[in-house]
């Protein structure tokens, strides 16, 4: 049997993901349930979609660090605007995602390094949320509110919601033509170049898909809080390039993998429950969440050498 | 034209006229009336940016990839376990700067370890590492907030010939750091490493070697840093050491130090974070609200980069 190598990339975070699942149950066997896996995987779903946002700036070799601060920004809008009056809270999700375009044709024509331009922008943005919501509060969007409690039979809205948004990004990047164009603008952009593409398009387009599931994590979260402050999601800057990184993504050559990067998110809040259930104490809580992410990553490289010891042989 | 060919040699140049025109825009407002006090603060907190951002930078020298996110929490330990092992004695400051020093050694060597044995990128390695130091902090903090000794805590918020000892202290750092980098032989290696690590390790250059210095050297810059700051401040908190996470990188990369690595310059750095603090007071004393100066903050360091950036496309 041939598997091919992309399919063994995503093994290794499955299988990690499977195994502090598996951990979890036996540790708490009531979580073996819709209510419990509800309650396990909730937070997960704005982080899959950060995550998503940041593996596709990724794919183009560049790093978002206002990743946090626009999902608050976001989040804020949400939570204001949309909420009282949707028409205006649309036009600025547009406007925000024409910026997101305009940072990466910035970047591109006088190739700049992204980290610093996106690391002014999280000024930016978190100056936004600040003048939206100087203090936490608003209320999330009915339907919002109503689409991240829906109670689907069988299967909790997190798992569907994750496989939905694992379904549809795969089928982005990996299926589509504009999927090959933007991991080629990864791996060679001068090919691309050649071959007639307009590397400026394609990086401008990345980046307005990137702020477009930067503004769906928004939407989620709100959904979830049901209100919002303007420092709600700064975590997810670090949050979401290490869930692609434990997807099995890389910074350079726009080797990415949608599914993994969900299953990085996914895995990453189960981090989060693991450690609650083991009753560490919130001392140590951010530093065993430090501890998995080595463990996790130590046991890629591990499997890393084995397939190639197989291949060698 | 030689102007030009000034800015583009020197490309620290940039980052010290931006902070001279927002110094004089500042004095305008005021009247001249808080000049020297402007000035002293300027020069204390860029002190604290100068000597993490020196840091960070030999690390960005290093190439693509590398960065150290563990900086924060790195000051943060450092400066709340040496006050609680020096106990306000004031015979007890050299044992604090020599704690701090090899706290700073100790996740220096961590962070080599994850990225070189479990080949972990350095961001992530950094990031993981900066968790676990973290809640060390934590733990060892408890909320308690012990004050510096005494001595310590004159030196850290006194100056001399009104130059304030903070950044006294960094310009020694500076010299040092500067010396290293233009004229020893480690200096160049990182250089060559940032440029190629190919190319480096077939010149027979320690990579590994080297690689492990800059990142105990940017570790231990980051917990002298937090020792000082902890004992400018009358204490350490948890939080300390939080805005200089970006702090360090933007000045780095303000000051015209190449982020895709091997090319690097300090006296950008000194530009770089006076600018940084001296935004800030403007917009402060021109009385914007938090929201308006985090906008123009970041307009700003844009603003900046799109001007530096473009004498790259003069080479």
């Amino acid at each position: 049997m041939k598997i091919s190598s992309s399919t063994v990339r995503l093994i290794i975070p499955a299988a990690s993901l499977v195994l502090l699942l598996a951990a979890v149950f036996y540790m708490q066997p009531r979580a073996m349930s819709y209510t419990g896996l509800n309650l396990l995987f909730n937070l997960a779903v704005p982080i899959a979609l950060a995550t998503i946002a940041q593996m596709l700036i990724m794919s183009v070799n560049d790093l978002d660090l206002s990743m946090g601060t626009f999902v608050s920004f976001c989040a804020c809008v949400s939570a204001t605007f949309l909420q009282s009056s949707p028409a205006l809270g649309i036009l600025i999700f547009l406007g925000a995602i024409a910026a997101y375009a305009l940072i990466g044709v910035v970047i591109n024509i006088r190739d700049l390094p992204s980290i610093v331009v996106t690391l002014g922008m999280s000024f930016v943005w978190g100056g936004l949320a600040v003048l939206i919501l100087p203090s936490p509060g608003g209320t999330a969007p009915t339907w919002a509110r109503w689409l991240m409690t829906a109670k689907p039979p069988l299967v909790p809205m997190a798992i569907v919601a994750s496989i939905l948004i694992a379904a549809v990004t795969h089928y982005i990047v990996m299926r589509s033509s504009f999927g090959v164009l933007i991991r080629g603008v990864g791996g060679n952009d001068r090919s691309v170049e050649r071959a007639g593409w307009s590397v400026l398009g394609l990086r401008a387009a990345t980046y307005a898909l990137a702020g477009f599931f930067a503004i769906l994590a928004g939407i989620a979260l709100v959904g979830l809080t049901t209100s919002a402050d303007a420092n709600i999601a700064l975590r997810y800057t670090l949050l979401s390039i290490a869930g692609v990184i434990l997807g099995g993504g890389q910074f350079v050559g726009g080797k990415v993998s949608p599914i993994g990067a969900v299953i990085g998110a996914l895995t990453l809040t189960l981090a989060g429950s693991f450690l609650s259930f083991m009753r560490i104490s919130p001392d140590w809580q951010i530093g065993a969440q430090g501890a998995i992410l080595i463990v996790v990553l130590a046991l890629r490289l591990a499997l890393n050498r084995l397939e190639k010891r197989e291949k060698s042989q | 034209m030689t102007l030009n060919r000034l800015l583009v040699a020197k490309p620290w140049l940039w980052s010290f006229a931006a902070t001279i025109i927002v110094w004089v825009v500042t004095i305008l407002f005021t009247g001249g009336a808080s000049s020297f006090g402007l000035s002293q603060a300027a020069l204390t907190f860029a002190a604290f940016s100068v000597i993490v951002g020196i840091g960070q930078m030999f690390v960005i020298t290093l190439g693509p990839g590398n960065i150290d996110l563990s900086v924060p929490a790195t000051m943060t330990l450092s400066g709340t376990l040496a006050l609680k092992l020096m106990d306000v004695q004031d015979g007890m400051i050299v044992v604090g700067l020599l704690a701090s020093i090899g706290i700073g050694l100790v996740i220096g060597i961590g962070n080599y370890a994850l990225i070189k044995a479990l080949r972990i990128p350095p961001i992530i390695a950094t990031l993981s590492m900066s968790f676990i130091v973290q809640s060390v902090a934590i733990w060892s903090n408890r909320g308690l907030r012990i004050k510096p000794p005494e001595t310590l805590a004159n030196f850290a918020i006194s100056g001399l010939f009104g130059i304030p000892n903070i950044a006294l202290v960094a310009l020694i750092l500076s010299i040092i750091a500067w010396v290293l980098l233009e004229k020893s032989i480690y200096g160049r290696w990182i250089s060559a490493i940032g440029q190629s690590t190919f190319a480096a390790r077939m010149a027979g250059i320690p990579v590994d070697g080297t690689r492990l210095v800059t990142y105990m050297l940017c570790a231990v810059l980051a917990s002298v840093c937090g020792y000082l700051l902890a004992s400018f401040s009358g204490g350490a908190a948890l939080n300390m050491g939080s805005e200089y996470l970006l702090m360090s990188i933007a000045v780095v990369v303000i000051g015209g130090t190449a982020v895709a690595g091997g090319n690097s310059n300090i006296p950008g750095i000194w530009g770089a974070s006076l600018f940084m603090f001296l935004v800030v007071s403007m917009l402060n004393t021109y009385g914007f609200g938090a929201g308006f100066r985090l906008i123009l903050t970041g307009l700003i360091i844009i603003a900046v980069i799109l001007l530096a950036g473009g004498r790259q496309s003069l080479r």
